[in-house]
């Protein structure tokens, strides 16, 4: 007998009990439950989204990739369930599937489009059997809870080996660690930047992947974009950095706004003007348009998703309090924090900064990688920061080695008072750069002052 | 006015141990010697590289991914480990940080194979097939001519490492696993050559010991003291999320 239902019930009606105690941030919960009574569930479920399951990954930029998606397959008539960046491990996903599951069992929806933690994409991928699948980059972060980076691109490896042949597989052929994946697969599709004067001097000291996996030998660089992204080729086993079938071509970046670029795919090409900055965004967005040209979406249609597509929760949203814009980004590891750190120099004028640094299990409790992140770029400039959250007085120290005065710098743990500070010393706009848990606490904080929207709201 | 004085520091394979955030340790040395008028010469040697063991007061090694660690214990032993025992006999300060201690002791045991190490320090490492020891951590250590004796920081190693009768403990574990998890004893020294697991990193965290390196590798200068509102919060908040 078939008890599906029922656990989908008891499994919800847990959740509804948990959120009605108040207690909040459990979205893991009845999905964690539902797994427990059924750990077949998410693919039951997920069998039933039959125009595609569409699987993300990445260090950075997952879930930034997967609301540009959502706006090009939403455009192309796809009827979504998708999760949120904070529900992208299997309990996540499950609540996900749960809460888009009708009390007749049916799926509200016809296409997954799943953001996966990079330490789940195994697991999930074997649930899931994706239709496609998109890696982004790998970057060293929160060596405390992931182990190196080594060691996550063997597992992904695994996961790509495991792929049904009718999979796409979508890949970043700027960074080697994600190309390198595609080797044995000759259908890959790979998306990548084409622009050198893109190209940075050296490579960011946040670098990783220097080493061929296969064969160990350093890998050379005729340009570097971001970290360890460029153009590059292995000298022990030439491998090389594939042509990439969905480019950027002509980009420009406008400070921490947006970014303008010519997509091209196969012969056609459009230009594109992105509502999100930096370059980062930019493969954000190749990522998102390779997904979709593999959907076999008209380049119209992507145009139109592309240019649509709007800032992520915390992902460089920009919230107004009390008249003051206050732009939103997080930052967690060394080669996300550069990229933003770099659009941010980008900014004419001097930057006001609310920079939140915690240390809870969800940000990663080694704060190591702050030392890691290129802050030196960004101090001239500043006119001032107030540094929050946990480990507020090592951020404070960061900006003091890479050469902020002391005047410059205030710190204050205490987010209420350290926003108000910050609100009350900036000239015009506020950039607020927090760690994970910091983001849900910031934006809480900015909730109750009537700035935004309630998380769970 | 004496002499300028200047702190050569040589870093040990810069691109490739420098796992965690290593690059923050000689930034602390290099400030910490501007503010102070104290020239700060920082050179690096890489795999392939021979190094003079008169050429700095202090060489610094991090930590790195394994196939990395890998290739520097091969380079070590190869090109650099007579230098570097010249320099420590000379008194030069020799300092490892996480995958560099482990280095700088006799062998790191990996199951069937073994990463030879410098034999600078009388210590030993076995890969456990148990838990990585991660966490917070603070440690009391009794260094001559320093003026405080807790050093924080945060640790995250697979190996455990066992001291033979030449090396002492850095110091004794506070808060936190050290060396093992079972013995109580965190890094080792042995004449100036210091080994710790403490990252985080290390010296951003505790400023007095970044002074305390440099001043002992400066023959025991004394040194001008310097505003360190922030580097003592730092501290203290590192040493209160070791629960301390």
């Amino acid at each position: 007998m078939d008890t599906l239902p029922a656990k989908l019930a008891l499994s919800r009606a847990v959740g509804l009990a948990a959120r009605a105690s108040g207690r909040g941030g459990g979205t893991s919960l009845p999905g964690r439950l539902l797994l427990r009574l059924d750990p077949q569930a998410l693919h039951r479920l997920a069998a039933q989204l039959t125009q595609g399951r569409y699987v993300i990954s990445a260090t950075n930029g997952k879930t930034t990739t997967a609301a540009i998606s959502a706006s090009i397959l939403e455009r192309a008539g796809r009827v979504l369930v998708r999760n949120t960046a904070g529900a992208n491990m299997a309990g996540g996903i499950a609540s996900t599937l749960l809460a888009a599951t009708r009390n007749d069992g049916t799926l509200n929806g016809d296409t997954g489009l799943f953001e996966v933690d990079e330490f789940w994409l195994d697991a999930v991928t074997e649930q899931l059997e994706p239709n496609a699948l998109v890696l982004g980059n790998l970057f060293r972060d929160q060596l405390d809870r992931y182990g190196e980076l080594e060691s996550i691109a063997s597992r992904w490896a695994g996961v790509v080996d495991g792929l049904d042949a009718g999979t796409a597989l979508i890949l970043n052929a700027d960074d080697p660690l994600i190309a390198d994946l595609g080797r044995e697969h000759s259908a890959a599709i790979y998306f990548g930047v084409e622009d050198d004067r893109l190209a940075l001097a050296t490579r960011q000291h946040a670098s990783d992947a220097t080493h061929c996996r296969r064969c160990g030998a350093t890998y050379l660089y005729e340009s570097v974009y971001l970290g360890h992204l460029g153009h590059y080729r292995c000298p022990g086993c030439g491998w090389q950095r594939p042509a990439p079938a969905v480019q950027a071509r002509e980009v420009t970046l406008h400070g921490s706004t947006a970014a303008t670029f010519t997509l091209v795919s196969g012969q056609e090409e459009r230009p594109v003007s992105l509502s999100l900055p930096g370059l980062y965004n930019v493969y954000n967005a190749l990522a998102a348009a390779a997904l979709a040209v593999a959907c076999g979406i008209e380049l119209d249609t992507i145009t139109a998703g592309l240019q649509a597509a709007t800032a992520a929760f915390g992902r460089a949203e920009t919230v107004e309090l009390a008249g003051l814009p206050i732009q939103i980004l997080l930052v967690k590891n060394p080669a996300g924090a550069n990229a933003i750190l770099q659009t941010l120099a980008l900014e004419p004028g001097e930057l006001d900064l609310l920079a939140i640094l915690n240390d809870n299990i969800a940000d990663g409790r080694d704060v190591s990688w702050i030392w890691d992140a290129d802050f030196e770029p960004l101090v001239p400039h500043v006119r001032h920061v107030v540094c929050s959250g946990r480990r507020a007085s090592e951020l404070a120290l960061r900006f003091k080695y890479a050469g902020l005065a002391r005047d410059r710098l205030t710190v204050e743990p205490a987010l209420p008072r350290a926003l108000d500070i910050a609100a009350g010393m900036a000239h015009g706009r506020l950039f607020a750069l927090p760690t994970y848990t910091a983001l849900i606490e910031l934006r809480a904080e900015l909730g109750r002052r009537g700035a935004v929207l309630p998380y769970w709201s | 006015m004496s002499e300028p004085e200047k702190l050569r520091v040589c870093a040990l394979y810069p691109e490739l141990m420098n796992i965690y955030a290593d690059r923050g340790n000689l930034l602390m040395l290099r400030r910490r010697c501007q503010w102070r008028g104290i020239a700060f010469e920082l050179t690096s040697a890489g795999i392939g590289e021979d190094i003079d063991p008169d050429g700095a007061d202090i060489f610094y090694m991090g930590g790195g991914q394994d196939r990395d660690q890998e290739l520097c214990a091969a380079d070590l032993v190869e090109h650099k480990r007579e230098s570097l025992r010249a320099a420590a006999a000379r008194g030069a300060i020799v300092l490892g940080v996480c995958g560099g201690y482990q280095l700088l002791g006799h062998d790191y045991q990996l199951g069937a194979r073994a990463l030879p190490g410098v034999g600078l320090l009388d210590v030993r490492t076995v890969r456990s097939d148990g838990p990585r020891l991660t966490g917070n951590v603070a440690i009391e250590v009794d260094l001559p001519g320093a003026h405080a004796r807790v050093l924080a920081g945060f640790e995250n190693h697979g190996g455990r490492t066992h001291l033979g009768p030449q090396a002492s403990p850095l110091g004794r574990v506070l808060r936190g696993h050290g060396n093992n998890g079972s013995d109580g004893y965190e890094g080792a020294r042995q004449g100036s050559v210091i080994g710790t697991y403490l990252h985080g990193p290390l010296l951003p965290k505790n400023a007095w010991f970044a002074d305390w390196l440099i001043s002992s590798a400066l023959g025991g200068a004394a040194l001008e003291p310097l505003d360190d509102e922030l580097e003592e919060l730092a501290h203290a908040t590192a040493r209160a999320a070791a629960g301390l």
